[in-house]
């Protein structure tokens, strides 16, 4: 007798324990919506880490402060749940877990980088809990018929066949020759099958094709082919190490070449390492502050930027701008779908179809968003050496006219 | 496989040249490396990182307004004491233990050196711009970036510095006699506590300037030392122990080597290629050792 009541009062205990443990982390507290998100605040993705959470924390405190999110009649705020994934696959998986079946956390924003990203969308997945994400950009994210995943961002194919397009453009339509070098990682690999599509679809001819080590910090012999095939296009992909150390190498052989077109320039601050070397460089970009599209949270860019600029103290690269979307995509499918049910959420993210001050948004079936075009800036420098960046393409967005072919060294 | 190699002869010449100037900055490393793998028995997997450090020195030089290249200078001073201070926190615990211990108090060191620089100076790629320009040979056909020969020759120039030392002066002689037999040394009067310390501070001085040089002719990074220490033992293993013009053939023919893969393989193949060779001179010095043995028997 004496030892039942012992059992019943410890598992009564228990319970008690648990289902407060449980309340104080649900997804919805009081007035509070709160969200679950990894993020490399340490190790090798730390950067760009910081700038995907400073963007999440400025779209919450905006959403917030203008009316918060009206579910049900009744208004409620967002918050977020952050955990240091270490830039490490294995950690932000079990870190999805953790917030997910220990914190209770029922939607989630994305890590930074497709790597991480593609470590946790299988958890998401499993538990159903819908996850919008701002930083993975990798084709196969999309591939695997995930129902729960949604990107704000465009595709890493589309990177950089932009810039392909637009060289045969200035080539009078015709075919041009491209030399390619890119890192053999996820991200690089799907922006170097993007540029291989369009290589095929504007008849045109790849000459060099080399995948560049992940410890990459020496392109020399790249370009020294380079410089003997005289290529009209050469695209470079390999983060922002490869966005430097092309800059560096191509500037020290004088490497001339008539268009180049890389991707992270504005990670690497290639202006401001590089100054005027990095003249005349193509840089493929999810976004840009002069784009003119608008939102009521962040107003346009040129806001946005400012605002940014105010609160973190430097200009924010677009991976901030599209950490802060994905909040605004959130806030859009809460109040579509009226509901704080998973499936509800769901089919409202599904059928999202909303401008922000990023960009247009419209998932496509495997999650990506098919309805905002990558940009392409120039860097472009004035007699002083001051350097900026200036979207060229498309011409719809242009602020400035592409620079083609780029001046030869001899002549600058 | 493409022969454009060999079809353009100006691009064999390109390709030796870079190989070379490349393999003496490496060699630089690997010889800091043999140093103290000769005089401890310690093989130091936290080698490129304190190579990378060297580079983050000249790098705040730079930032500061200082050209980088007086970074070859400050970064051994102050890399000299953090060798030192590293040798007295850990190293002298598992000097006289075996390989294995050693190499997973380094390892441990590696790790933490490459959190803290991350810590300390963020994660982003960086680099110290010289602005030396570039030499142009056989009517431009050839280029060489003046930062590479720059390195190359201050690489050869600290070589030559420490081979004189090591064979002039007391705590040289006193390095070589604990390298070929630290008990004997100790017996002689040699303090060999001290020669260690100085041996792992002569280590990651070497490693200071070879930081600087790579921070102007490449790029830094806080989690990209390991390649740097995985190249620096290839080129010990192929050179072996206590060989200093050895290290310097095998670095300079490691690096034409991995040109030539580069061009005739593909870049994918630019590593691969390199262990490949490292697996088959291991191969056949083992084969050559047990002929050896059976020859003994």
């Amino acid at each position: 007798m004496k030892l039942s009541k012992i059992i019943l009062s410890f598992v009564s205990a228990l319970v008690i324990l648990f289902s407060t443990s449980v309340v104080s982390f649900a997804k919805v507290v009081g007035d509070k919506i709160i969200l679950g998100a990894a993020i490399s605040l340490t190790g090798k993705y730390s950067s760009n880490g910081v700038h995907t959470q400073n963007g999440y924390n400025m779209a919450v405190d905006r959403i917030n402060s203008m009316g918060g999110v009206k579910v049900g009649g009744k208004t409620y705020k967002f918050d977020i749940i952050y955990y240091d994934d270490e830039s490490n696959p294995k950690r932000a998986a079990q870190l999805a877990e953790r917030l997910i079946s220990q914190d209770g956390v029922e939607f989630m924003l994305g890590p930074y980088s497709s790597g991480l990203t593609k470590a946790i969308a299988p958890v998401t997945e499993k538990y159903g809990v819908p996850m919008v994400e701002a930083n993975g950009a990798s084709r196969s994210l999309f591939t695997k018929g995930y129902k729960y995943l949604f990107a704000v961002l465009a595709p890493a194919n589309l990177y950089l066949d932009v810039a392909i397009d637009l060289a045969v453009e200035k080539n009078n339509g015709k075919g041009v020759t491209v030399a390619m070098a890119f890192e053999q990682d996820a991200f690089s690999q799907d922006v170097r099958l993007g540029v291989l599509d369009a290589i095929k679809r504007t008849g045109s001819k790849k000459v060099i094709d080399d995948k560049l080590p992940k410890e990459l910090n020496d392109m020399a012999a790249t370009l020294v082919k380079v410089k003997q095939m005289k290529p009209d296009v050469l695209v470079v992909s390999g983060h922002t190490k490869g966005a430097l150390t092309a800059i560096r190498q191509i500037s020290e052989m004088k490497v001339d070449v008539p268009m180049l077109a890389m991707t992270h320039c504005d990670a690497a601050k290639l202006s401001k390492q590089h100054g005027k070397n990095s003249q005349y460089a193509l840089c493929a970009s999810q976004w840009h502050k002069t784009l003119t599209y608008k939102d009521d949270f962040f107003k346009d860019g040129m806001t946005y930027d400012a605002d940014f600029t105010k609160e973190f103290g430097y200009a924010p690269p677009y991976q901030a701008a599209e950490s802060s979307a994905a909040l605004l995509v959130f806030k859009d499918a809460f109040e579509r779908a009226d509901s704080f049910d998973q499936k509800k959420v769901r089919d409202a993210l599904a059928a999202t179809n909303m401008q922000t001050f990023y960009g247009n948004i419209k998932f496509a079936p495997g999650g990506q968003n098919v309805d905002k075009p990558m940009v392409l800036f120039q860097v472009m420098c004035d007699d002083g050496g001051k350097c900026e960046n200036k979207v060229v393409a498309p011409t719809k967005w242009a602020s400035a006219k592409l620079i083609h072919p780029i001046p030869s060294w001899s002549e600058r | 496989m493409d022969f454009m190699v060999f079809q353009y002869p100006m691009i064999s010449v390109q390709a030796c040249l870079d190989g070379i100037l490349l393999g003496i900055l490496f060699a630089l490393i690997a010889y800091g490396m043999a140093l103290q793998w000769g005089v401890m028995n310690i093989i130091n997997i936290a080698q490129g990182d304190l190579v990378i450090l060297g580079g983050y020195i000249a790098y705040f030089m730079y930032l500061y307004g200082i050209h980088p290249a007086w970074g070859v200078i400050v970064a051994p001073v102050i890399m000299f004491f953090v060798g030192i201070a590293i040798y007295k926190l850990v190293i002298n615990k598992v000097v006289d233990r075996d390989l294995f211990i050693s190499i997973l108090a380094t390892f441990g060191i590696s790790i933490l050196f490459m959190q803290l620089m991350n810590f300390a100076f963020g994660a982003d790629v960086v680099l110290a711009n010289s602005g030396y320009g570039t030499t142009m040979l056989f009517n431009n056909n050839v280029v060489l970036p003046n930062s590479k020969i720059f390195s190359a020759f201050i690489s050869i120039l600290f070589a030559i510095c420490l081979v004189i030392y090591m064979k002039k002066s007391k705590l040289g002689r006193a390095i070589r006699a604990t390298a070929q037999n630290a008990r004997a040394a100790k017996i002689l009067g040699v303090d060999t506590e001290k020669v260690y310390a100085a041996t792992f501070g002569i280590n990651a001085a070497l490693c200071g300037v070879a930081g600087a040089l790579i921070s102007i002719t490449f790029t830094i990074h806080p989690y990209m030392g390991l390649p740097y220490t995985i190249r620096s033992f290839m080129i010990v293993i192929v050179a072996g122990l206590g060989n200093l013009p050895g290290v310097a053939m095998s670095g300079m023919g490691l690096g034409v080597f991995e040109e030539f893969a580069d061009y005739i393989l593909g870049t994918e193949f630019r590593i691969g290629s390199v262990f490949l060779l490292l697996v088959l001179i291991l191969v056949y010095r083992r084969f050559k050792l047990s002929r050896k043995r059976e020859y003994l028997k």
